[in-house]
C-alpha cells in the first residue's frame, strides 16, 4: 500500500482535488450535525438495548430457568444467538485482513465499518456463553490462574478452545480497527471545529502527525496484524464447530463441520455488511465511495458461499445415510421431516434459494432488493444454528431424552436486546468515527497511481 | 485553532506515571493476589471471642484430657462435636463452682440451654467433611487444627482451602499415623510408619469431585 502523502505528492492537482473531496465527505459525517434520522434510529436501538438490561437483570437475579431450555434442550437460544453472531463477525476479518493480503481494492470503502461490524458482533456473542453458564460473576475462571482450588481449566474441552478463540478474536480485531484508524482520526482531530472535539480527536489519534516515519512504521504494523488476523478466519469458527463436533451426539459429530461453519459464518457476514451498509451509504450520502461495484463483490461472494452452505447440507444428509449408522440417519430424517421441520425448510429455503437470486443483476444494484435478501439470509443463518442445535438435542438415543424447545418471553427479550447493543455501537460509530478508511481509500484510488509510476 | 497534539506538559506523566504504573502495576496486582488475597493469609489465624474463656491449653494441655473425652463422636460421625455444658459440669460442679467465668457454663447446665460457642472451623456448606474418615484412617487432630493443647483460645491453623484437601488426598502418606494416636499431639511418627499404615489399610483417598461435592 502506497502511503497517502506520497501518493499525493506525485500527482497532479486533479487527484488532490479528489482526495479532499473524499476527506470532506467522510469526516462531513462525524463532524456535522447530527443528522435528522440518526436520533429515531437510535432512540430505536436503544430500547432494544433497555430489553438486554432487562432481561439480563431478570436472569441473574432468578436464574436460567427464566429460559425455555430444559434437562433435554440443554443449549437452545442462548448458544444459537452465540454462535449466530461469531459467525456474523467474520465478514469483517475476512474483508480486512485476507482481502488486504490478496490486494483486493475494493475492500477499503468498506473494512473500516466491517471491521466495526465484527467487533461488535463479538462483543454481542460473547454475551453468550458467559450467561448461559448461570453464574457469570465466575466466568473469570475460564481464565488458566494458579488458585487455591488447586484446579485449571480442562484443557481437552473444546469449550475451553473457544474461550482462547473468541478472546483472541477480540483482541486482534479490536487492535487492528483502532490501529488503522489512527491516522483518520487525526484527519478529524485536524478537521473539528469544537475544542472538545478536537481534544477528544486527538486523545484517540495518540499524536499522530504523519510523517513519513510514522507512515511507515504504520504500514508495518497494519501488515503484521492483518497476517495475524488471517488465520483467525478460518480458525474461530473452526473451533466454535469444535464444540460440537467433538461431541458424541448423533447430528454434531460430524467431520465437515469445521468448513461448513467457516462458510456459513462468511455467508453471514457478508449479508450482514451490506444490510448495514447499503443504507448507510445512501443517509451518508458515500455512495461514490461504497460504490454499487462493492455492493455487487459482496453478492458475489454470498452467492459463493451460500452454494457452499447448501452443499454442505447436502452432504451432511448424503453421509447420515450413507455411514449406515442407525442414529445419526434417525437423527437427519428426524431434523427435517420432525417436530422442527418448519426451522429447517425456514433455513434450506433463506440459505440456499434465496441467495440464488444474486444471478440477477438487478437484484445486486435495487438496494432494497439487496437488504431484503440479506435480512432473508441472515434469517437463515439464525435458524442454521438453532436447527443445529435444537434438532440434535430433541431426539436423544432414549426416549427418556426426547424433548422440545419453546422460548419464553425472556429467550425473545434478549435475543432482541443482543440486537439492541450491536446497532446502539453500530449507530455511535457510524456517527462520531470515521466510517470509511480515508487513508486507504485514497491509496488506491486511480487517482494516486496516476502521474508519476511508482514502485 | 492550532491542532491539538499531546502538549508538553504530558511528557513527564508519560515517564513518572504511565510508565512507571504499567511496569509495575501487574507486579502490584500478582503480590496482591498471591500474598495478601491468599487464604493462608486471610483466613489462618481467625480467633473469634468465645462465651466462656474455656482453654484448650489448660485442659487439653496441663491437665492432659483427650480430645475425645469431650469431643467424643470425633471417631463414629461426620461432626466432632462440641460437648454439652453437662460435660464441663462433670468437673466444675466441684471444680471453681463459683467461678465468674463459668457462670454462662452453669446458666446453660441448669436452664437446660445450649451454650452458644463460635464457630472456628467452618467449611462451606456445599462441602461434605467427614471427621471419622480421617480420625480412624490415621489422620491426626493436629495434622488439620495445629497445636489445639497449646491453645488458650482456639484459633484456625490452616487455610482450608480446597487445594489444601487435595495436596493431602492426593499424597496422604507424610500425614498418616497409628490411627490409636490421633488424638496425640506434638506426635513424631516413626520411619515409615505413614507408608506402613497406608499398606495395612489399604488408604486410598479419593479426589473425584464427587468426594466433597455431593
Ligand atoms: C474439656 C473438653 C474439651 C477437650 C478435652 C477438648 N476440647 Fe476441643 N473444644 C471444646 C469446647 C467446649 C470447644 C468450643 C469452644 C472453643 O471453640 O474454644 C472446643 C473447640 C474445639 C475446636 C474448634 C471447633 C470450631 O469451632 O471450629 C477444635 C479444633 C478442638 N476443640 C479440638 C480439640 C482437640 C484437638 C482436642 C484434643 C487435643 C480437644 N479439642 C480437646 C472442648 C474440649
Ligand atoms: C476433668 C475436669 C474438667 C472438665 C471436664 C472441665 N474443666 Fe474447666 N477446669 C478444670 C480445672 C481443674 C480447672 C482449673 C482450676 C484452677 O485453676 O484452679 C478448670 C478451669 C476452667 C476455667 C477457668 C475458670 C476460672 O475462673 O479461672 C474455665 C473457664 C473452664 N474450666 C471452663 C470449662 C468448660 C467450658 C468446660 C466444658 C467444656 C470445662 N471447663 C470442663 C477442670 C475441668
Ligand atoms: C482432615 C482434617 C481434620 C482432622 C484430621 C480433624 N479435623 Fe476437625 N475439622 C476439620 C474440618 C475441615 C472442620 C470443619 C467442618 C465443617 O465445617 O463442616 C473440622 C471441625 C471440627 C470441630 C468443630 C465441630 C464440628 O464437628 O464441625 C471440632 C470440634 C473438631 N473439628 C475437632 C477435631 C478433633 C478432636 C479431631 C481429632 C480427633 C479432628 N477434629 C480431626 C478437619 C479435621
Ligand atoms: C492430612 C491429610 C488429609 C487432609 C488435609 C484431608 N483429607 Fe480427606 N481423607 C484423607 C484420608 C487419609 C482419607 C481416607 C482415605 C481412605 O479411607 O482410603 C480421607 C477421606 C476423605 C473423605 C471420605 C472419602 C470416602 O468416600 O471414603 C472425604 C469426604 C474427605 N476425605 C474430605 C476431605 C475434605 C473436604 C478435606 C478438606 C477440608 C480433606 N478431606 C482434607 C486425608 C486427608
Ligand atoms: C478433597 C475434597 C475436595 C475435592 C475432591 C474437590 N473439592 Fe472442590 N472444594 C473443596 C473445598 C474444601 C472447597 C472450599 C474451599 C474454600 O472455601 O476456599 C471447595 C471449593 C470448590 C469450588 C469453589 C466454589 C466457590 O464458590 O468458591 C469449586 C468450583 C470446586 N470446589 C470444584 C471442584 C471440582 C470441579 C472438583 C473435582 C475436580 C472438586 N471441587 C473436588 C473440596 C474438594
Amino acid at each position: 500500500m502506497a502511503s497517502p502523502s506520497e501518493a499525493a505528492a506525485g500527482s497532479d492537482g486533479e487527484a488532490q482535488a479528489v482526495f479532499r473531496g473524499i476527506t470532506d465527505d467522510v469526516s462531513r459525517v462525524a463532524l456535522n450535525p447530527t443528522p435528522k434520522w440518526w436520533w429515531p434510529a437510535f432512540g430505536v436501538s436503544n430500547l432494544m438495548l433497555l430489553c438486554l438490561v432487562v432481561s439480563l437483570y431478570h436472569l441473574f437475579t432468578t436464574g436460567i430457568g427464566v429460559w425455555g431450555n430444559n434437562n433435554i434442550q440443554g443449549w437452545a437460544w442462548d448458544i444459537t444467538n452465540f454462535v449466530f453472531w461469531i459467525g456474523i463477525g467474520h465478514a469483517g476479518t475476512l474483508i480486512s485482513a485476507v482481502l488486504y493480503l490478496f490486494r483486493q481494492d475494493w475492500r477499503t470503502s468498506i473494512n473500516r465499518s466491517a471491521e466495526a461490524m465484527t467487533i461488535f458482533a463479538v462483543a454481542a456473542a460473547g454475551i453468550f456463553p458467559i450467561i448461559h453458564t448461570g453464574r457469570p460473576w465466575f466466568a473469570w475462571w475460564m481464565i488458566p490462574h494458579p488458585n487455591d482450588m488447586g484446579m485449571w481449566p480442562q484443557f481437552r474441552s473444546p469449550l475451553m478452545w473457544d474461550v482462547f478463540a473468541i478472546s483472541t478474536y477480540a483482541t486482534t480485531s479490536i487492535l487492528f480497527w483502532y490501529m488503522g484508524m489512527v491516522p483518520d482520526l487525526a484527519t478529524l482531530r485536524d478537521r473539528a471545529k469544537e475544542r472538545w472535539k478536537q481534544v477528544g480527536y486527538g486523545l484517540l489519534a495518540l499524536g499522530w502527525r504523519g510523517s513519513a516515519r510514522q507512515w511507515h512504521r504504520y504500514e508495518r504494523a497494519y501488515l503484521i496484524l492483518a497476517a495475524l488476523s488471517t488465520p483467525l478466519v478460518l480458525s474461530v469458527h473452526s473451533v466454535v464447530s469444535f464444540d460440537f463436533a467433538t461431541s458424541q451426539n448423533p447430528g454434531w459429530h460430524t467431520t465437515i463441520f469445521p468448513p461448513y461453519f467457516v462458510a456459513g459464518a462468511i455467508f453471514s457476514g457478508f449479508a450482514m455488511v451490506a444490510t448495514l451498509l447499503v443504507p448507510l451509504r445512501h443517509l451518508c450520502g458515500l455512495k461514490h465511495i461504497i460504490k454499487e461495484s462493492h455492493i455487487e463483490a459482496m453478492c458475489k461472494i454470498m452467492i459463493a458461499t451460500g452454494l457452499m452452505v447448501g452443499g454442505a447440507y447436502g452432504i451432511e444428509i448424503f453421509i447420515a445415510w450413507y455411514s449406515g449408522n442407525a442414529g445419526e440417519w434417525f437423527t437427519f430424517r428426524n431434523r427435517v421431516l420432525g417436530e422442527y421441520s418448519w426451522a429447517y425448510f425456514a433455513m434450506v429455503s433463506c440459505n440456499v434459494l434465496v441467495p440464488q437470486f444474486f444471478w440477477i443483476r438487478k437484484c445486486r444494484t435495487n438496494p432494497w432488493i439487496v437488504v431484503g435478501l440479506c435480512i432473508l439470509i441472515n434469517v437463515g443463518m439464525w435458524f442454521e444454528r438453532f436447527v443445529i442445535i435444537a434438532t440434535s438435542l430433541a431426539r436423544q438415543a432414549m426416549p427418556g431424552m426426547w424433548g422440545y424447545f419453546s422460548p419464553t418471553r425472556w429467550d425473545v427479550l434478549t435475543f432482541i436486546g443482543s440486537f439492541g447493543l450491536f446497532f446502539t455501537l453500530f449507530l455511535l460509530f457510524a456517527r462520531f468515527l470515521p466510517v470509511i478508511a480515508m487513508a486507504e481509500v485514497k491509496a488506491v484510488s486511480p487517482e494516486a497511481h496516476a502521474g508519476k509510476d511508482h514502485h | 485553532m492550532a491542532r491539538f497534539l499531546f502538549p508538553e506538559w504530558t511528557q513527564p506523566l508519560k515517564k513518572y506515571v504511565i510508565t512507571p504504573a504499567l511496569l509495575v502495576g501487574p507486579v502490584y496486582i500478582v503480590l496482591m493476589a498471591a500474598l495478601v488475597k491468599d487464604p493462608q493469609t486471610l483466613r489462618v489465624g481467625y480467633m473469634p471471642e468465645q462465651p466462656v474463656p474455656y482453654s484448650h491449653a489448660l485442659h487439653a494441655g496441663e491437665m492432659g484430657l483427650d480430645c475425645r473425652y469431650c469431643h467424643n463422636v470425633v471417631e463414629q460421625s461426620a461432626k466432632a462435636a462440641v460437648p454439652p455444658a453437662a460435660t464441663c459440669m462433670n468437673c466444675h460442679q466441684t471444680v471453681l463452682p463459683r467461678s465468674e467465668k463459668l457462670l454462662p457454663v452453669r446458666q446453660a447446665f441448669f436452664e437446660n440451654e445450649p451454650l452458644r460457642w463460635v464457630r472456628v472451623t467452618d467449611l462451606p456448606d456445599y462441602v461434605f467433611f467427614n471427621h471419622s474418615a480421617h480420625v480412624t484412617r490415621g489422620v491426626g487432630c493436629e495434622t488439620c487444627h495445629g497445636r489445639v493443647d497449646r491453645m488458650v483460645r482456639v484459633w484456625q491453623a490452616q487455610p482450608l482451602t480446597m487445594q489444601w484437601c487435595l495436596d493431602c488426598h492426593r499424597n496422604p502418606e507424610p500425614n498418616l499415623r497409628e490411627p490409636a494416636n490421633v488424638t496425640v499431639m506434638g506426635y513424631q511418627p516413626a520411619a515409615g510408619e505413614g507408608a506402613a499404615v497406608k499398606a495395612r489399610l489399604k488408604i486410598n483417598p479419593p479426589t473425584d469431585c464427587s468426594t466433597c461435592h455431593r
